[in-house]
């Protein structure tokens, strides 16, 4: 027939009667989409995997009958219909079945009104649910502070599954069980806090219902709010205000900061500063510390260490590259410690009354906050994180307007930023800024142009090369974990040429974390990333450097310079080996008491002769002799990881204590060392069970 | 090249001038069945009493000990198994049936050495009597067209004997004379279809993966036989080992691939022995390697078990396993001819299907095409099982009538006490939990792909359940939905959730709990779930709900509308009743009924109180009267 | 009696024996922990470590340990490269493997077409009710028997089929089932009972 022919050479297909050109769309899916018809579907995601579990998205092709169209390639001369009666029929079964097996209280969901299922049964006219209703009642798992697993949520679509694994490359939940069972969880179904997971929050981010969120803080916040004694002070990420835009219907990357703080004001917060002072801040510190790396050739390369997701990848899978790692604290603590540091005096509030939010993009940061090596005298640096939907939720359980709001400026000092501070949350901006810092304080000139274009982008890996006086310095630009991990192996088996490597978790940077609103797709990414190097053109200084007033802060507080005693102090950290999350561990002692330390010496599994056993008894006889066996939970933790001389990892409490190369003894001097090496996890026991 | 030919003919050589030395040899069948009715006691028994004999025994027959010897083997499954153990002495040609351990001696002293037949061990018709002596004129057999199960008889652990019955003949043939062009025409030619259940012509398959651009391709051998009610792959895993790897090579040669895997279920242990022991032999006589024949040609095997999941039969949950993943599927298109195991063009195909290729390619595909039918040629195993007189593994041309099978092959339908008598046929279950019921209208409908497809059924796997007039077609239908719903990965919500639903209907219907909106819903369900599944397990999930509601819906509605189950079988809606006319009111009854339920006065007709009655079922067994119905 | 000198000596010997006694008490621990994990070594060695082979690396493991327990599966995971929840998804998924430990006598009833057809409902009720077993909790208290049902053993010829561990039964009946149950717990009891008569002896 002559209208096929013409179709075959036209390169189109038919879709609903109407002549549809194929483009580049891998699958109709994407195809019926471009063609104005938002077929449904929970399962299929373009940057992940197809998977083909929903069978929402299927469609009838003449000769060829029914089809899903997520998997099938577009053939020219085809002729699809998305919507027959059988079809229709079928998703409208479809959705009643996943709903008789749904917690359906909505109301009280915090994804009521942004979840996939919700909308689709009311798009499809789902007014009974026929079934019989069979829900899960399994428990919800709110053991990780950054997200909140409840799996009666869950449709079984595999998006936080893929995402773990092929994006991020770890894969710290999957499928269990078969069938009408099947579940995603963690391994053993444990707790989402006990296992490798790196509260990336990109599971949250994909899945389509309220299996997977955000852990919601903001009761605390309002509690804090309404807390006569206390004041509340907020610090708002660089990627918050390129995307809070979007919970109101505004396009994305429009930078809305003014708007917010005027609603955070209208809300009760007493004072609203910006993170990126502390960006600022943060570039003091490591475009310092690594201008003093490079020039002693030591501990090369620097990689930074802003993203909490990052870190915690690194002490779980490189700890060998630990000492890599700036050992500056990310802008948000930087924050929370100056800021508790600082305000007492400014505002005449005692430090136990201060309370620091920060409105975050990011998951991680949650976790991030309430690590206890960011607490002072038991108290948190920052006190409470929300994300950038809490937030937005916030500001509509007032009923404020948001859109109608006139902008309101950050408070002094710690609103005051350049625009290298601002471009923190794109990928490639930390690089640009501290880039921004040492060229010019190597070069010793002012810096005329400040753009580096080769570090911005979407891609995983970006590499530059500057020319620094004469100097080269070799950059990489990380994004998304499955990348990270590529280059930190290099970098671990000593093949990598980097001085300066930047890691962000999250695929396109922090503009992409967990706490944003909405399924942000490549497009929307670049147009948040663009809002922000927008918003760094338009302000009056682009250079971390020329924010004189973090150099006043330094003045005022830290000996007047970055890398000083008290700078260190108050602004740097150090990191944890959390690499025995992986060993297989055998009880030794059960501790009989609430809050048992946890004990766990590494034993090298394939040697016979490890060290490791000993060092254990030790530990074992130690407890017995003082009596502590009710107080502890001693395990040996079993590993399959080589090297005679691997140092043994042994915790205790909270602590690692990941050198003690502790040899079988051979001869006194032996004998000696290792009574020293035992020294170390004794004092540790010590400082934990004697009372 | 030559020398290769050459050296099949000598090890044929070899076993005929051995086999030639023996005066007799002793078969016994050590398929699973006869194993677990003792078949290998009978064996260990023969030997003790040849032992203590002048007549020596000969276990493997080798050139230079089976002089004046009687050489006992063990076969594969034979398929007679409700006469197993079964012990066939030849060159006398008599079968013994349901033979025991103490009937050894009695062989040994009258067969053996006596040259006489036991006649109480010889197969005697249950309807009209007639003894026979062997296999050739028995109906089960002789209305049989064996050529899968052909060679059944042979020691599937020596390869030589494979030999000698023209065995890796064809593959020799493929390597030598044929291109792997020649080799997909011919089997084109031969209208060959996948006897896995699809029914896909094998020889398009093949085509479509040669013609796939890859340099490594793989053959994947689908022993995952796991619809409950079929043994007919496991039969020749057992029976016939080297048939499969023949047939394999074929393929393999044929596509161009070079690496092939034979996936067999975990719960057939002894047939992941014999398949592992005759790659070995084929390893060890040169078949599998290097150089194939004096070709350029190289091919070899891994034999990998299965883990306990039904839906790995299903060709990309197979290839899933063999990856190390959970068994879930995934879309196709892509199929595996052009992206399957480790994305590379994979042939996947069912055992039988296989085990017929060296059939083909030695005798042709026009000679292959004469039995059968025009769109399916060739033959099929069934497992029938169930309530028929003659239980066991059948291969019968396509084509054949399924009254030939029931009546004439399987000697007829049965009630709960074995005896046959043909009132009670009520429907023939064929193609497992994916398949449908044949009713009484269908007994003389020729059976293949098609004709089964168009009512509704489907060939399957082949297995085929024989019920008599007591069984609740509803129950059936139930019975297959909890299979399938336990088998269900999980991964696509139309068969994980959906299949539940259903399930969960069922249940309401056969417990009185269902009206007329169920009937509608488990309709509209069964659709739902069978156009909008991801693999061929949910597909066909709903297959028996259909087709026992398009042929038996009376039945369904009895539940439904009346809450009675008319065979009585559905416990929750029994109704137990005492027939007034025939009770003798000898209250043996009301003293065993653990509720006290039963009430009357001696020489009275008794009375059983519906209230308390627990459907237990005691006074039915107790009463010598058939006093009691409903239960 | 002792003087304070060889006293203090004494004493330090003895605390140094004791020290070695229960240094020596947690090492063999210890040590008979890494034996446990020997053969999984020697298995993941034979399989080349190779990502792909999992299946079989859990099968030859649960072959010699009876059941996968969770600091095995957290060992096979590791060694492998694979992360643990991937390998507690294929563990969880087939039905072979089992995470909790199983009787000594593992039964399994088989319930495919042919058995179901031919009654193999009422064998599953009487076994289990013998034992006090369930379908949740299929092993008896002292782990001797464990039941389960399994989807067609392909002996449909002899329905209804029963599997005493690797022992095929069948064409068995209810009653049947028992004999063969009873026999066994017989054969139990009078081992144990040799095993008491021989403690006492010694």
């Amino acid at each position: 027939m002559k209208g096929e022919t013409d179709m075959k050479i036209n390169n189109t297909v038919k879709i609903n009667g109407i002549d549809v050109e194929i483009g580049d769309e891998k699958n109709l899916l994407e195809l019926i989409r471009k063609a104005g018809i938002e077929i449904p579907t929970f399962c299929y995601h373009s940057e992940l995997s197809v998977y083909g579990a929903c069978r929402l998205c299927i469609v009838e092709v003449d000769g060829k009958g029914i089809m899903a169209s997520c998997s099938t390639a577009p053939e020219p001369g085809m002729v699809i219909h998305t919507d027959t009666k059988e079809i229709r029929e079928f998703r409208k079964i479809n959705v009643e079945l996943l709903l008789a097996n749904h917690d359906r209280e909505c109301p009280t969901c915090p994804k009521s009104s942004h979840c996939a299922l919700q909308d689709l049964g009311r798009r499809l006219g789902v007014e009974k649910v026929r079934f019989k209703e069979n829900p899960k009642s399994v428990e919800i798992d709110m053991s990780s502070p950054s997200l909140t697993r409840d799996p009666n949520k869950c449709v079984l679509c595999g998006d936080c599954v893929r995402v773990c694994k092929e994006v991020q490359g770890i894969g710290a939940i999957d499928f269990a069980n078969r069938g009408s069972k099947s579940c995603v969880a963690p391994a053993f179904n444990d707790n989402l806090a006990n296992v490798e997971c790196v509260n990336c929050g990109q599971c949250a981010a994909v899945c389509p219902t309220g299996a997977i969120i955000p852990r919601q803080d903001a009761e605390k916040v309002w509690d804090a709010i309404y807390d006569k004694d206390k004041i509340v002070v907020a610090q708002i990420a660089p990627a918050v205000r390129v995307a809070l835009g979007e919970y109101f219907g505004i396009e994305p990357g429009a930078n809305v900061a003014g708007k917010l703080v005027k609603a955070m004001k209208i809300m009760g917060f007493d004072l609203v500063f910006d993170t990126s002072f502390t960006a600022d801040m943060t570039i003091f510190e490591e475009a310092t510390e690594f201008i003093d790396r490079f020039k002693k050739a030591d501990k090369l390369p620097l990689i930074t260490s802003c993203c909490p997701a990052w870190v915690k990848f690194a002490e779980i899978y490189f700890p060998e590259l630990l000492h890599n790692i700036s050992t500056c604290k990310s802008p948000q603590q930087m924050f929370g410690s100056v800021a508790k540091k600082v305000l007492p005096a400014q505002t005449g509030i005692k430090r136990e009354n201060i309370v620091v939010v920060s409105v975050m993009p990011c998951t991680a940061k949650k976790f991030e906050a309430t690590l206890p090596k960011f607490k002072t005298d038991g108290i948190p640096d920052v006190d409470h994180v929300i994300t950038t939907v809490e937030i937005g939720r916030m500001i509509n359980s007032m009923g404020i307007k948001f859109n109608d709001l006139e902008p309101e400026a950050f408070d002094m000092p710690m609103g005051f930023a350049t625009g290298g501070g601002v471009i923190f949350g794109a990928t490639g901006g930390v690089m640009e800024a501290a880039l921004r810092y040492a060229v010019e304080k190597v070069e010793g000139k002012k810096l005329k142009n400040v753009d580096f274009k080769a570090v911005r982008g979407m891609e995983k890996i970006k590499e530059a090369e500057i020319d620094v006086a004469g100097t080269k310095i070799n950059v990489a630009v990380v994004n998304g974990l499955v990348a990270a991990r590529e280059v930190a192996t290099q970098i671990a088996q000593g093949k990598s040429k980097y001085h300066f490597v930047e890691v962000m978790a999250c695929p396109g940077g922090c503009i992409a974390g967990g706490g944003q609103p909405g399924m942000a797709d490549l497009k929307v990414r670049q147009m948040r990333a663009q809002g922000l190097y927008q918003s760094d053109k338009n302000m009056q200084l682009q250079k971390s450097q020329d924010n004189y007033l973090v150099e006043e802060c330094y003045k005022e507080n830290f000996e007047g310079c970055p890398g000083s005693h008290a700078a260190h102090h108050a602004l740097h950290t150090h990191y944890k080996n959390r690499s025995q999350i992986f060993d297989a561990k055998v009880p030794v002692i059960r501790g009989t008491e609430k809050n048992s330390v946890p004990i766990i010496v590494t034993i090298c599994a394939n040697r016979e002769d490890c060290p490791g056993h000993n060092l254990l008894a030790r530990v074992v006889k130690y407890v017995k002799d003082n009596g502590w066996e009710n107080k502890v939970n001693i395990d040996a933790a079993f590993s399959s990881r080589q090297g005679p001389d691997a140092p043994i990892c042994v915790t205790v409490g909270d602590e690692v204590l990941d050198s003690c190369v502790f040899r079988n003894p051979m001869n006194t001097e032996e004998e000696i060392r290792n009574r020293c090496e035992f020294e170390s996890v004794r004092k540790a026991m010590d400082a934990c069970l004697k009372t | 090249m030559k020398t290769d030919i050459i050296k099949l003919q000598e090890r044929a050589g070899q076993y005929k001038d051995a086999a030639a030395k023996t005066t007799k040899r002793i078969i016994l069948c050590a398929g699973t069945g006869c194993v677990a009715n003792g078949s290998l006691k009978i064996r260990d028994r023969l030997l003790e009493i040849l032992e203590k004999s002048s007549v020596k025994a000969c276990l493997e027959l080798t050139a230079d000990n089976c002089d004046g010897t009687v050489h006992i083997s063990k076969s594969g499954c034979q398929g007679f198994c409700q006469r197993g153990p079964l012990v066939r002495i030849e060159p006398d040609g008599i079968l013994y049936t349901n033979v025991k351990p103490e009937d050894a001696e009695e062989i040994v002293s009258e067969t053996i050495t006596g040259g006489k037949v036991i006649e109480r061990l010889l197969y005697k018709d249950p309807v009209n009597g007639k003894i026979y002596r062997g296999d050739d004129e028995m109906p089960f057999y002789a209305r049989q067209k064996r050529l899968v199960l052909k060679n059944c008889t042979i020691d599937p652990e020596c390869i030589n004997e494979y030999i000698y019955k023209d065995g890796y003949k064809a593959a020799a043939k493929a390597c030598l004379e044929m291109t792997p062009q020649q080799i997909c025409a011919e089997i084109e030619k031969s209208g060959l279809r996948g006897r896995g259940g699809g029914g896909f012509p094998t020889g398009l398959k093949w085509k479509l993966t040669l013609a796939s651009e890859n340099a490594k391709k793989y053959i994947i051998c689908n022993g995952d036989e796991g619809d409950p009610g079929a043994f007919m792959d496991r039969s020749v895993m057992e029976g016939n080992p080297h048939s499969l790897i023949e047939g394999m090579m074929i393929a393999a040669r044929a596509v161009a691939a070079d690496e092939g895997y034979v996936y067999v279920r975990a719960e057939y242990p002894l047939a992941v022995e014999r398949m592992r022991r005759a790659v070995k032999d084929a390893e060890n006589a040169g078949f599998l390697g290097e150089n194939l024949f004096g070709s350029s040609f190289n091919f070899k095997i891994v034999v990998m078990e299965g883990a306990g999941a039904f839906v790995c039969g299903e060709e990309t949950a197979l290839i899933a396993s063999i990856e190390g993943k959970r068994g879930m599927p995934m879309p196709k298109p892509p199929f595996p001819a052009q992206k399957g195991l480790w994305g590379k063009p994979t042939v996947i195909n069912n055992v039988e299907t296989l085990a017929t290729i060296p059939v083909i390619i030695r005798e042709g595909a026009e000679n292959y095409r004469k039995t059968g039918t025009e769109k399916s040629p060739g033959t099929k195993t069934f497992a029938l099982t169930g309530h028929v007189a003659n239980t066991g593994l059948i291969e019968v041309p396509f084509g054949t009538t399924l009254r030939e099978i029931v009546n004439n092959i399987g000697g007829g339908v049965t009630d709960e006490k074995g005896n046959v008598t043909d009132e009670y046929f009520k429907s023939v279950q064929i193609g497992g939990p994916s398949g449908g019921c044949l009713t009484p209208e269908m007994l003389d409908m020729p059976l293949d792909f098609d004709s089964l497809k168009s009512v509704g059924a489907m060939v399957g796997s082949g297995g085929l359940v024989v019920m008599n007039n007591k069984t609740c077609m509803v129950s059936v239908a139930r019975f297959f939905m909890q299979f399938t719903q336990n088998e269900s990965c999980g991964k696509c919500v139309p068969c994980r959730e959906g299949t539940k639903q259903m399930l969960a209907m069922l249940d309401d219907i056969m417990e009185g709990r269902a009206d007329e909106n169920t009937l509608i819903l488990l309709e509209k369900t069964a659709k739902a779930v069978r156009i909008g599944s991801l693999c061929g397990l949910g597909k066909t999930a709903p297959n028996p709900v259909l087709s026992t509601l398009k042929y038996f819906r009376e039945e369904y509605e009895a539940h439904v509308f009346k809450k009675r189950c008319p065979t009585g079988q559905c416990k929750a809606l029994a109704i137990p009743e005492i027939l007034a006319d025939k009770c003798k009111g000898c209250m043996a009854c009301a003293k065993k009924c653990p509720v006290g339920a039963i009430s009357g006065a001696k020489k009275e007709a008794h009375k059983i109180d519906p209230d308390k009655c627990i459907k237990c079922g005691v006074c039915k067994t107790i009463c010598r009267f058939d006093a009691v119905t409903g239960i | 009696m002792l003087n304070s000198k060889q006293g203090f000596l004494f004493n330090s010997v003895l605390r140094h024996r004791e020290r070695r006694t229960s240094m020596d008490q947690t090492i063999s621990k210890t040590a008979r922990m890494i034996k446990h994990l020997e053969a999984v070594n020697r298995i993941l060695k034979k399989n080349n470590f190779d990502k792909a082979r999992l299946i079989p690396i859990l099968q030859a493991v649960q072959e010699e340990y009876k059941f996968l327990s969770k600091d095995i599966i957290s060992y096979v995971a590791t060694s492998l490269g694979i992360p643990p929840a991937r390998v507690y998804g294929v563990a969880t998924f087939y039905a072979h493997f089992t995470l909790e430990p199983k009787g000594k006598y593992l039964i399994r009833l088989c319930d495919g077409t042919a058995c179901h057809v031919k009654a193999s409902i009422p064998i599953l009720e009487a076994l289990r009710k013998r034992l006090g077993v369930t379908q949740e909790n299929p092993t008896t208290g002292d782990m001797l028997f464990t039941v389960e049902t399994v989807s067609c053993l392909g002996a449909c010829g002899l329905a209804p089929v029963l599997v005493i561990n690797d022992e095929v039964h069948g064409q068995v009946t209810p009653e049947h089932a028992l004999e063969l149950l009873e026999k066994i717990i017989e054969k139990e009891k009078n081992a144990v009972a040799d095993e008491l008569t021989k403690e006492v002896a010694q």
